[in-house]
């Protein structure tokens, strides 16, 4: 059987296709604009077409991500979270603490020998510390996205980057450019700071061994190398880890169609009827 | 509520009527020719008041009611337009934005005060808050100094310290209504006092059941309301004594505020007002309930045994305004919430921390660090704001609450390996059954592995 997994993330759309053994068969990627569903429908049809494969031969889709409610395929939606805690220990059974850098956001889970999540803490009400973060940056040195982490490397040291506001890092960096400051080192600083606000959140949830590093931010080798630096240590890093939360999501299509688990608990109960207290419930709260 | 029951939905109906009574009486009473003292919720001394008739206003409840019924961001922006930072306390925002706007709120019309009472001092920005109230009304402000519980307990001295300030304040309102300070009906009042509070605190204790009869903070919000606006009354204890035979209702018939009890909480912090619904169904959706909160305690430890005293009436006002929540020293208050997980055999604690208010955030990211590190009780910290709804973002909160339960769901068929390794979600589907129709039955200790 052929079950997938799709992660709508806030930039990018990954959908994955896993066979019964949970190899990883197809993925494609897709960025997500405006339109989520169509970029969830978009990243699945290209996973099934790198397989030939048509919509009816996947026995099970589980959505995750922002945008999970809006996969019209999907059979459940679980968090990222979860998803990302189920991806990591399948790519690396030793996966203790994951960190995801996303688009916007930036999280750190704990996680067991099961893959199970014992700890989890996101960014909050910022994105300083993300891809957005990252892109900003780019944007300012006009560089491509891409190319901003192998030259953050050639940086003999990193400057100092104080600034946390994804907006106003801008100006910050405007502001070394005009005293003369190198690109390298600028980057450099960056990555830096990045490095520090995600280990601090890795901190929070408990930072033991391995450490794998996920999500479309890991494979930028500039942010890499900061983070291993700043934690003298090696992450664990996969081709794949893009698309660690698709994959995720995909082990968990596979577990429920194995078993017959229909849909998310969650998800079934929002439909369900409200208590008697919830007849109590204040009417002056509104709607939601 | 459907036929089936006599009491439900009486706790949260007759509540409404009595505080949309208030704000009328409140409307009318600088006309009437009665006197309004406005004071803060926390340790409030609303009883000294009533000594001498004055009506109580609080400010921070007249900002809620804005927040719930969606005028806070409009009020908060108008505030922001006059020069008030985004940092600053949206309750303060909000009642700047209502005073400026001609104090018009979705309760009606608020009287100007004719004493501002900052009844509690642990927040700082309280002070500020009536500096300016008292400037712009350009009416006396009354301090009451209530230190902190600074060594763990009431330290010596502070209750004669209290006292002593307690009678500076009825002479201000002797000053005030020209009336003498009768002694022998502050111990009436007193007596009435509490009573509602044993009736209180009764149902706070009846979350211990299992399954809850009642969401000890979604719905204990409402519950409380008349505890603080007219406590020292006769109404008063009448409503808690038509809210414990609705809470009596629910234990005898074995319902609560969802269908299937799933998951006990301990809430701490405030609501997020504007979005109160949408909150409690992010919860709701999993089953859970709130067994405890402390938010349900910032007026008072009812729960934990402090009763008005008619015997020591000024003494036992000057322990309720050391007692309160806020007041409380960093280990003390994790203290509380550790023990209420205890008390009502929690499974988790949520956190939701505000950005307004720092009296009640201050230690919550340590707190989680503890619960979760050294105590092993599951720990969700979730961060909006109580009335500025432009802090609260449904996504966010959503993908971390859903998170949040998908790890307690399996942490707790870990401890089930029956159900365990196999089929990790395959917990036991909701009830899908419209439960007006029909109340499902308990199902005692079956949720729980």
């Amino acid at each position: 059987m052929i079950v997938a997994g799709v992660d709508v993330g806030s930039t990018a759309t990954k959908a994955v296709l896993v066979d019964d053994n949970g190899r990883v068969v197809a993925r494609a990627l897709s960025d997500t604009g405006a339109n989520v569903v169509r970029a969830a429908e978009k990243a699945f049809r290209m996973a099934l077409a790198e397989t030939g494969l048509e919509e009816w031969d996947v026995g099970y889709t589980v959505g995750t991500g922002y945008g999970r409610y809006k996969v019209p395929f999907g059979n459940a939606q679980i968090t990222e979270i979860s998803c990302h805690a189920k991806g990591a220990i399948a790519l690396f059974p030793g996966t203790r603490t994951i960190l995801d850098i996303g688009g916007q956001d930036t999280k750190a889970i704990r996680i067991n020998e099961l893959g199970e999540v014992l700890d989890f803490c996101m960014n909050d009400k910022c994105a300083a510390g993300t891809g957005r973060f990252l892109s900003a940056a780019a944007d300012v040195m006009e560089l491509p996205i891409d190319d901003i982490g192998p030259v953050s490397l050639r940086a003999r040291k990193a400057l100092k980057i104080t600034n946390v506001c994804t907006v106003f890092v801008e100006a910050e960096i405007m502001n070394q450019l005009a005293r003369g400051s190198s690109v390298e080192e600028i980057l450099a600083g960056v990555h830096a700071s990045i490095a520090g606000r995600s280990i601090g959140l890795m901190r929070r949830v408990g930072l033991e061994d391995e450490i794998t590093f996920t999500g479309g931010v890991s494979r930028n080798r500039g942010m890499v190398a900061a983070l291993e630096g700043r934690l003298e240590r090696k992450l664990n890093l996969h081709t794949d880890a893009q698309f660690n939360g698709a994959i995720g999501a995909a082990l968990f299509a596979l577990e429920r169609a194995t078993h017959g688990h229909d849909g998310d608990p969650a998800g079934s109960a929002a439909a369900a009827g409200a208590g008697p207290a919830a007849g109590a419930a204040p009417s002056a709260g509104g709607a939601a | 509520m459907s036929d089936h029951y006599e009491h439900q939905g009486k706790g949260r109906d007759v509540q409404k009527d009595m505080l949309a009574a208030w704000y009328k009486r409140l409307e009318t009473a600088t006309a009437d020719g009665r006197k309004v003292a406005y004071l803060f919720v926390p340790g409030n001394i609303a009883e000294l008041l009533r000594v001498f008739d004055i009506e109580v206003c609080y400010p921070e409840i007249n900002a809620l009611q804005c927040g719930i019924k969606r005028t806070s961001q409009s009020l908060i922006m108008t505030a922001e337009d006059m020069g008030y930072s985004s940092d600053v306390c949206g309750y303060v925002k909000n009642d700047i934005g209502l005073l400026s706007t001609g104090n018009k709120g979705p309760f009606g019309g608020l009287p100007k005060p004719d004493l501002l009472l900052c009844t509690y001092c642990g927040c700082t920005t309280f002070i500020k808050w009536f500096e300016q109230l008292a400037e712009y009304y350009d009416v006396p402000i009354v301090m009451l100094d209530v230190p902190y519980q600074r060594d763990g307990s009431i330290a010596p001295g502070d209750v004669a310290y209290l006292v002593g300030q307690l009678r500076e304040i009825a002479g201000a309102c002797e000053k005030l209504t020209g009336r003498r300070f009768d002694e022998a009906r502050l111990a009436e009042i007193l007596k009435l006092s509490a009573e509602a509070e044993d009736l209180w605190a009764s149902i706070l204790h009846s979350a211990r059941r299992r399954p809850s009869p009642f969401d000890a903070y979604f719905e204990a919000v409402f519950f409380m309301a008349p505890i603080y606006a007219l406590r020292g009354t006769q109404e008063c204890v009448d409503y808690y004594r038509i809210a414990a035979a609705e809470i009596d209702e629910r234990l005898r018939h074995n319902i609560g505020p969802v269908p299937d009890e799933r998951f006990r909480l301990v809430m701490e912090g405030p609501p997020p007002w504007p979005a109160f619904r949408s909150f409690w169904e992010l919860f709701k959706t999993w089953g859970a309930v709130s067994v405890a909160s402390t938010y349900s305690k910032v007026g008072g430890f009812w729960d934990r045994g402090f009763r008005h005293d008619p015997d020591r009436p000024l003494e036992s006002i000057a322990e309720y305004c050391l007692g309160c929540y806020t007041n409380q020293s960093l280990p003390m208050r994790s203290g509380l919430i550790r023990s209420y997980v205890d008390e009502y055999d929690a499974d988790a604690v949520v956190i939701h921390s505000v950005k307004s208010c720092r009296s009640f955030s201050v230690g919550q990211a340590d707190f989680r660090e503890e619960f979760t590190r050294m105590r092993d009780i599951p720990t969700l910290l979730v961060e909006s704001d109580l009335v500025d709804p432009r802090y609260f973002q449904h996504a966010q909160l959503k993908n971390r609450v859903d998170a949040f339960f998908e790890a307690l769901e399996h942490r707790r068929l870990i401890g089930a390996p029956a159900a365990g390794a196999a089929a990790p979600h395959a917990a036991a589907p909701h009830a899908a059954a419209p439960h007006a129709a029909a109340p499902h039955p308990a199902a005692p200790g079956g949720t729980r592995a």
